[in-house]
C-alpha cells in the first residue's frame, strides 16, 4: 500500500477508509463520520449546492427498518428545511425495493412534495419489471438507452450513469459498450475546466469485489474524464459512506435512507445490518454537495438523520 | 456373571448404536445430494448463497430454491434462458431439469452469488 495520502492506490481504499490527507478531514459525531473540506464548507453555504438521497427501497418491511417511507420522507424534509435550499435534488437509485407501480408512486408522491427538480439513476432494485420499463416510463424521458443523460447546471456538468443492467457473473456492475461511446462523445468538447459530477447507483470504483461492490468497466468511464480539473463521482448502492481521492477525482458513495448494509470484511454478509434500537437514524441520511470555486473537488456534507 | 452379560450388552447396543448412526451419517451425506428422478430437492438462499451451492440430482427432479434473506434475490439460469422473477424473503421459485448436464446459476440482483445444478 502506498503511503502518499495525495494517491492512495485502489488495493489501499478500504484501509483508507479514516484517511485524513489533502483538503478532506474526517470527524467523528456519535459515531458517525462527518466528511467536508476543510475551511470551504462555510463559504460554499452561500453557493450553488445540491443534495443526494439515495436506497431509499420503498416497499421494504422488514424488523430493521418497517418505516422506510417515513425515514425516506424526514431525509427529504432535512433537505426542504435547509436555510439555503439546495438547487435540486439527485437519488442515486435504489428508490423501490422490488419495482411495483405502489412503489414507484410513493416515490413519485414524496419527491414531488419536495418541490425540487430530482434527477434519477435507476438501481438494480428499480427495473425488476418488465426489463425496466416501470423506471423509465417514470424516469426515462429524454435519456438514451437504459436511462443515461447528462444535463448542465451553474457551469457544471453533470452526467447520470446507468450501470445496473446485464449484471454478469463477474459480480459488479456494467455499463457496457453503448453507454461508454455516448460518454466519450458527450464530454469531449468541453473545456477541461469544467467540473464534472458523475452519479451512478453502483460505485464507478472497486469497493469490494467479493460483494460485486464496483463497475467492471468503470475505469474507461473515468478514463474520458482525465483531463478534467475537478470530478466528483456520487454513488448508492452500498448504505454507508465511503469516500477517496485519486488524483482530480473524489470518489463518494451516500448512507440509504432506508436501512444500513454491513461493513466489507466485517460483516458476515451485505445484506441489511441490524443495528441496536433507537440508533437507526445514525446510519439513514443525505448529503449535500457545495460548489466552491477552486480547483479542489466539491465539498461534500454528509448528515445522518439523526443528530 | 451378571456384570459380564451387562458388559456385554452393553457393548452390543454400543454396536448397534454405532451402526444405526453411521447408517444415518451415510444417508444425511447422500440424500439432500442425489436426489431421486421421482422426487424433488429443495434449495435455500440464505446469507448472500445458494445452499448447497452444488446440487446433484437425476433427469426430471423439480428443484425448489426458497429465499430465507432480508433481500430479494433471483434464479438465473443462462444456459437454459431461465429467469426468476426477483424472490422476495420467503418467496420461492421451481424449475424441473428435464436435460443432463451442469448448470451453473447466479443472483441476477446479486451476480457474485454463484451456484451449480448437475443433473445426471
Amino acid at each position: 500500500m502506498t503511503t502518499d495520502l495525495h494517491n492512495p492506490d485502489r488495493r489501499g481504499f478500504l484501509k483508507c477508509m479514516t484517511w485524513a490527507g489533502s483538503a478532506m478531514v474526517w470527524t467523528v459525531a456519535g459515531g458517525i463520520p462527518r466528511s467536508h473540506v476543510i475551511g470551504q464548507a462555510e463559504a460554499a453555504e452561500t453557493g450553488f449546492s445540491f443534495a443526494q438521497v439515495s436506497d431509499s427501497h420503498l416497499g421494504f418491511d422488514k424488523p430493521v427498518n418497517a418505516n422506510v417511507a417515513g425515514t425516506f420522507q424526514e431525509a427529504l424534509g432535512h433537505v426542504t428545511s435547509m436555510a439555503d435550499k439546495p438547487a435540486f435534488l439527485i437519488h442515486t437509485g435504489d428508490i423501490t425495493h422490488l419495482s411495483t407501480a405502489e412503489q414507484f408512486d410513493t416515490g413519485a408522491q414524496l419527491l414531488t412534495a419536495t418541490k425540487l427538480q430530482t434527477y434519477t439513476v435507476p438501481g438494480e432494485h428499480d427495473i425488476l419489471e418488465d426489463n425496466g420499463k416501470s423506471y423509465l416510463n417514470r424516469y426515462g424521458k429524454g435519456t438514451h438507452g437504459d436511462g443515461w443523460y447528462s444535463f448542465n447546471a451553474q457551469g457544471v456538468h453533470f452526467i447520470g450513469l446507468v450501470n445496473v443492467v446485464n449484471l454478469q457473473g463477474n459480480g459488479l456492475g456494467d455499463l457496457g459498450n453503448a453507454q461508454l461511446e455516448w460518454l466519450e462523445k458527450d464530454v469531449k468538447g468541453l473545456p477541461s475546466s469544467t467540473p464534472i459530477v458523475v452519479f451512478a447507483h453502483v460505485p464507478l470504483w472497486i469497493v469490494y469485489q467479493d460483494w460485486g461492490w464496483g463497475t467492471k468497466d468503470g475505469g474507461q468511464a473515468l478514463s474520458y474524464l482525465k483531463r478534467f480539473g475537478s470530478v466528483t463521482v456520487l454513488n448508492g448502492h452500498i448504505h454507508q459512506v465511503m469516500q477517496k481521492i485519486e488524483g482530480q477525482v473524489a470518489f463518494h458513495t451516500a448512507r440509504s435512507t432506508a436501512f444500513p448494509q454491513g461493513v466489507p470484511g466485517v460483516a458476515k454478509g451485505p445484506g441489511p445490518y441490524p443495528v441496536p434500537a433507537g440508533e437507526l437514524k445514525n446510519f439513514l441520511g443525505t448529503a449535500r454537495i457545495s460548489l466552491v470555486s477552486t480547483k479542489s473537488p466539491l465539498a461534500i456534507v454528509d448528515t445522518p438523520l439523526a443528530g | 456373571m451378571k456384570t459380564l452379560r451387562s458388559l456385554l450388552n452393553g457393548r452390543r447396543d454400543l454396536l448397534q448404536s454405532r451402526a444405526v448412526r453411521s447408517g444415518l451419517l451415510l444417508a444425511c451425506l447422500l440424500l439432500p445430494a442425489i436426489a431421486r428422478s421421482d422426487d424433488s430437492a429443495q434449495l435455500k438462499i440464505d446469507n448472500f448463497k445458494f445452499g448447497p451451492e452444488k446440487l446433484t440430482i437425476t433427469k426430471g427432479t423439480q428443484v425448489t430454491w426458497t429465499n430465507q434473506d432480508d433481500i430479494p434475490h433471483s434464479i438465473v439460469l443462462n444456459a437454459l434462458g431461465v429467469r426468476s422473477k426477483a424472490l422476495d424473503t420467503d418467496k420461492t421459485f421451481s424449475y424441473q431439469f428435464d436435460k443432463a448436464g451442469t448448470f451453473a446459476y447466479i443472483c441476477g440482483l446479486h451476480p457474485f452469488m454463484h451456484g451449480q445444478v448437475v443433473v445426471k
